[in-house]
């Protein structure tokens, strides 16, 4: 069953894990999981969509978060965000 | 390193057989008879649409839907540039009468149906189109949201008599126009100029951009000249809002471009099929198909589904019937296969080719872009995928078309009913991200319950 994963690691450090899910719902777990965090933290992002990763970038540039990283490995996309 | 560049050659063999295969069937195609040709050409044609709707993310559920949701204005941005390029185009053909495009009758089934389609495309996660690139991305939520499509339109127009007596009693008399050949315009202008006032100024162009600019205000206006005069110093000026209108449209590139290239390319589509019209002098495939013998695929008039421009969902419907035929249900004896559409075999459906080629060349540039991953539909998201393309199946119906064929093309073509149909689309995309806010905000508590 796909089911979103949101973790705190400690330190300022969230994990998000949406793989498996189609849109809207990486974006919209995405925005709810920033929303939840700290400016300053930083957030690793799992997703496997990859229509999400190009509203998530447009997302973070209206927001001022920046994407610190993003990598890509079979389909699959790990991305670290910054709350700004 | 060696791994990921196995995984690379082989997602480029993949691609490059895909490619293999489509250019095979079209040779045997070919081979068969000459006539196919008008079906080659579809399948080009969809395979091309296939490449630039994955490279440039193209689905026009996002466009509403990520405003909605999180505030991203990309895709409107991106299906904006592609009517307004379309439109442009559309002048051309309709002045040198090289235009396939049939308005749609006008009313308020647009708009219901919009509304039914709007919302079924914020579940299934993609519109009609997005849900066949996606399908090529290996996305199998995508995959259950398409056959939903295929048979929900197909039972829809079939049972109980009720679709004819809505298409006879209602849909038939309401008037079909397009901006250029009204009154005020046919009267006032004459040759390209009366197509390009009516049905790309008027119709297209400038509810294009006052709805730009109503977007740039709502949304990225107040958080772009923030960042702005943070950077700068002094008042803002006319030119930081231009700055800002700017700045939304190269917000994403690959959106951008794909919208230019997609609008051209329906262009040139149509061009294409009217070319190929004129080549073997008829109006539909379905003569050509009663030429090779092949009576039973063709509707009582002679007729199968062929528009002469990109469209989608109909076709799925033909494949939905063709496949509930095999299994003893008469499918026929409905005015929209029976008399309008035909029934053809899937591997003579002209406009399924187009919807296999697009399928095609998205799975061709995912898998390029190392982006091609098969997912399997879990949980909630069957439900999601099944009831969203049931949504879209029937909202097209009532519609006559989708997002393509009842808003991108009519716009472009100068029938107002594009936009009466997007005002619908746009409500049921609210809707449908009101829903979807609230249950992703029950799983986001839910996640974390543990913190």
């Amino acid at each position: 069953m796909a089911q979103v994963k949101f973790e705190d690691k400690g330190n300022g450090n969230f994990l998000l894990d949406v793989c498996g899910f189609v849109c809207p719902h990486p974006q919209i777990y995405t925005k709810k999981a920033i929303a939840k965090m700290k400016p300053g933290d930083k957030l690793e992002l799992m997703f496997d969509n990859p229509s999400s990763g190009e509203s998530i970038t447009s997302m973070c540039d209206s927001t001022g978060d920046e994407i610190l990283e993003k990598k890509q490995e079979s389909g699959k996309f790990i991305w670290i965000i910054q709350k700004v | 390193m060696e791994t990921v560049d196995t995984t690379e050659k082989r997602n480029q063999i993949w691609a490059f057989l895909i490619t293999g295969i489509l250019i095979l069937i079209s040779i045997l195609y070919y081979k068969v008879n000459v006539y196919y040709i008008y079906l080659i050409v579809y399948i080009w044609f969809g395979f091309a649409y296939g490449i630039m709707l994955q490279y440039g993310r193209f689905c026009f559920a996002s466009a509403f839907r990520d405003l909605f949701a999180v505030g991203v204005p990309r895709m409107f941005v991106g299906i904006m540039i592609a009517m307004i390029a379309f439109s442009l185009v559309s002048v051309f053909l309709a002045a040198t009468k090289m235009e396939t495009f049939h308005p749609g009758p006008l009313g308020i089934h647009e708009t219901i149906g919009g509304i039914i389609f709007g919302v079924g495309m914020v579940l299934a996660g993609g519109c009609a189109s997005g849900t066949l690139y996606k399908c090529g991305e290996g996305n199998g939520t995508s995959m259950l949201a398409a056959i939903a499509i295929c048979f929900s339109q197909a039972i829809f127009v079939n049972v109980g008599g009720w679709f004819d007596k809505f298409l006879t009693g209602y849909v038939w008399k309401q008037p079909t126009l397009t901006v250029a050949n009204t009154k005020m315009i046919s009267e006032n202008f004459s040759g390209a100029a009366r197509f390009f006032v009516g049905d790309a100024l008027i119709n297209t162009i400038i509810p294009s951009i006052v709805l730009f600019i109503a977007v740039y205000i709502l949304w990225p206006r107040k958080g772009f000249l923030k960042k702005r005069m943070k950077e700068k110093s002094g008042k803002k000026s006319f030119g930081d809002e231009i700055a800002g209108i700017w700045a939304m449209i190269t917000q994403s590139k690959r959106t951008s471009i794909a919208g230019i290239i997609i609008g051209i390319t329906a262009g040139i589509h149509i061009l294409a099929m009217r070319g190929m019209q004129l080549k073997f002098h008829v109006n539909n495939f379905g003569q050509l198909l009663t030429r090779m013998g092949h009576v039973a695929d063709v509707s009582s008039r002679g007729t199968v589904f062929d528009p002469g421009y990109w469209y989608i969902t109909s076709q799925e419907a033909q494949l939905g019937a063709w496949v509930l035929e095999k299994f003893g249900i008469d499918m026929r004896k409905n005015i929209f296969f029976g008399v309008n559409n035909g029934l053809p075999a899937p591997w003579r459906n002209p406009a399924l080719w187009m919807s296999i080629g697009i399928i095609f060349g998205a799975m061709a540039m995912a898998l390029l872009n190392k982006e091609f991953k098969f997912k399997i539909p879990k949980g909630e998201l069957i439900v999601w995928g099944l009831l969203g393309g049931t949504l879209m199946g029937i909202g097209a119906r009532l519609a006559l078309g989708c997002n393509i064929g009842a808003f991108f093309i009519r716009i472009a073509g100068g029938d107002p009913g594009g936009w009466v149909f997007g005002a619908g689309m746009i409500v049921g995309a609210f809707i449908g991200v009101k829903f979807f806010n609230w249950w992703t905000a029950r799983k986001m508590a839910e996640a974390v319950e543990d913190f």
